[in-house]
């Protein structure tokens, strides 16, 4: 019993990981109909930026722990945006009227650049961070295995709520929502109503960067490592997430990544962590086969 | 004689060409500022290649479209036209400029035959989405918007304010929240009318808004447009079958048959013209009977 809920606990943090990456995929293929595969790597890339800032700021300048990561997070968000925004306008713009396979193979391309780039620079191995903040608190103690709940899992699980709400927000009452919502039904009539459907797609963008760098300093924060090919696979749960929660819908991004974040932990934990990652791709498989789209999204959406 | 004295658009030997398919063949015509322009014509006429062209759907094979929101002077027009430019702020050759800088920069609103409302948002918000350019500009990128500082509310205010007076006008008032896509059919069509009015477009070009209403309807349709030229809010310039509408609200009728227009004129003269006659019921038929079908609204 107080596995199952140490486990709970882990599941929920790695699901709103999870989670805040697949927001990413879900609006980009919300507004333009494209699966941006190089969307895992941007979050190992923002984690790979937070972890040198943090080194750097720590280790070099002597800042304590709580203001270093802030100013990481922030810098981790600002030049990952910059980056995916410069990665739709040099790898996906051009692409949008052609065919469908197009942008999405450009998008593979950039995936194993980047993922390739940062194994020159970086070298393939696991980069560390010094542990910080490893303050608990005690659950249930006196049993057979005390359960915990640490600082940084509060943290991860406070700021992605705080952040959808936030995103919410915008979405539904902004007119950078509103764009966003009328080029997704017809991105041709918005232009055609003076919606500048290149900036409302190019902000997707942005915004999608910026959420998957939190989430990537998050996870440094929670794991302390991360390594070169890190992008690919918490990338494609987050894109299973997405699919499971019923891809261009923002709500099911959330509740498909705290789903995938639970199957992992409780398959690892109950049978074993060698096939984990093999349950959480066949919760993918299952969800195209009995229910493409997916727990909250609308029929007919297009699948992949 | 509006579109002779103060042409808003002056299409000049427009063609266009489909491979074989000769389309709009030479097709030269004005329409005057503050009119309401019918373009009419049998099935496979050429109106909507005619239509998509003027809008930068297509690009013309040959020819030259001009407008001008100000004042079009043909000396102008020709500095214009050997310059390599599209435009001068004030005068727009519009088969050079693609469909977004048509609307952005020289204000034509067009809707389509088929509903292209944004289905599943409010009535309300599809007249914001109109007025998203001016918004988007006062909210900073949304940014602004979300610290709620007053220069956002104030345009956001003005936003709601237009959009709420012309759901009032076309009497969707109490279904301002209401999925765009759960409307009655005529109501959709007036939205996507007012939609396009919020855009505060020079020239209102209306792809057959009367397709599919009933007569109710089409005659509330009728009023809604003549209102709008009455109170010189913008020009209008309309593709419809339907003759009963046609010759109520319009100051001006251009007709085309295969690509070429055969007639251009006040309603009175284009229903009299023998070619047009010719067009809609074949040259057998006597002289009465199409006066009698035209005018009962049976031409289409």
């Amino acid at each position: 019993m107080e596995i199952f809920l140490q486990q709970l606990i882990n599941g929920v943090t790695l699901g709103s990981i999870y989670g805040l990456i697949a927001i990413g995929y879900t609006m980009v293929f919300g507004i333009i109909g494209m699966v941006n595969f190089a969307h895992g790597d941007v979050f190992m890339l923002s984690a790979f930026i937070a972890l040198l800032l943090l080194l750097l700021l720590t280790q070099m300048l002597g800042l304590a722990a709580a203001p270093a990561f802030v100013v990481a997070l922030v810098a981790s968000m600002a030049l990952t945006a910059l980056w995916n925004f410069a990665i739709e306008r040099v790898a996906y713009r051009r692409l949008r009227g052609s065919f469908r396979l197009a942008p999405l193979i450009s998008a593979i391309g950039m995936s194993t650049f980047l993922a390739n780039f940062v194994t020159v620079t970086q070298g393939p191995n696991n980069k560390s961070i010094p542990p910080m903040w490893d303050q608990v608190i005690a659950i249930t103690s006196g049993g057979a295995y005390d359960v915990t709940l640490s600082y940084k899992q509060i943290l991860i699980v406070a700021v992605t709520g705080a952040l959808l709400a936030a995103f919410w927000f915008v979405v539904q009452k902004t007119p950078l929502g509103r764009a966003q919502r009328a080029c997704e039904q017809d991105a041709k009539m918005a232009a055609l109503l003076g919606v500048d459907v290149n900036r409302t797609v190019a902000l997707t963008f942005v915004i999608g960067a910026a959420l998957a760098a939190v989430a990537g300093s998050l996870y440094l924060l929670q794991y302390g490592v991360v390594k070169s090919s890190d992008g690919f696979v918490p990338g494609v749960k987050a894109f299973t997430a997405a699919v499971l929660g019923g891809i261009g819908s923002l709500p099911g991004a959330v509740l498909g990544g705290l789903l995938i974040g639970l199957i992992e932990t409780m398959w690892g934990q109950y049978f074993g962590s060698d096939y984990k990652d093999v349950a959480a791709f066949s919760v993918l498989a299952i969800t195209l086969i009995f229910m493409p789209s997916g727990l909250m999204g609308r029929p007919d959406v297009e699948k992949v | 004689m509006n579109w002779l004295d103060d042409p808003i658009l002056r299409v000049d030997h427009l063609t266009m060409r489909f491979g074989g398919l000769l389309a709009v063949n030479d097709v030269s015509f004005a329409a005057g500022r503050g009119d309401i322009t019918a373009l009419i014509g049998p099935n496979g006429a050429g109106k909507t290649t005619l239509f998509n062209c003027l809008t930068g759907f297509y690009q013309p094979t040959a020819g030259r479209i001009a407008f001008s929101s100000e004042k079009l002077d043909a000396e102008k027009i020709e500095t214009l036209t050997r310059s390599a430019r599209k435009h001068d702020g004030e005068t727009f050759l519009l088969e050079r400029m693609a469909d977004h800088e048509i609307v952005r920069k020289a204000r034509l609103a067009r809707t389509f035959q088929n509903i292209r409302l944004f289905q599943g948002m409010s009535a309300l918000e599809n007249l914001m989405i109109a007025q998203d350019e001016a918004l988007s500009r006062a909210a900073g990128l949304s940014f602004i918007g979300l610290l709620g500082l007053p220069s956002w509310r104030r345009a956001e205010q003005a936003a709601v304010d237009r959009a709420v007076a012309w759901l009032d006008r076309i009497g969707l008032k109490k279904r301002a929240d209401d999925p765009a896509g759960s409307l009655p059919y005529g109501d959709q069509r007036r939205l996507e009318i007012a939609r396009a009015m919020c855009t505060k477009p020079a020239l209102l070009c209306l792809d057959e808004p009367a397709a599919g209403l009933n007569a109710a309807e089409s005659h509330g349709l009728a009023e809604l447009l003549r209102g709008i030229r009455d109170q010189g809010e913008t020009s209008i310039l309309l593709i419809e079958h339907d003759m009963s509408v046609v010759m109520r609200i319009s100051d001006h009728v251009v007709v085309l048959d295969y690509g070429q227009k055969i007639a251009d004129g006040s309603p009175r003269e284009v229903r009299e013209d023998p070619a047009v006659i010719a067009a809609y019921l074949g040259v057998e038929e006597q002289e009465e009977a199409v006066e009698e079908a035209v005018l009962s609204g049976g031409g289409a």
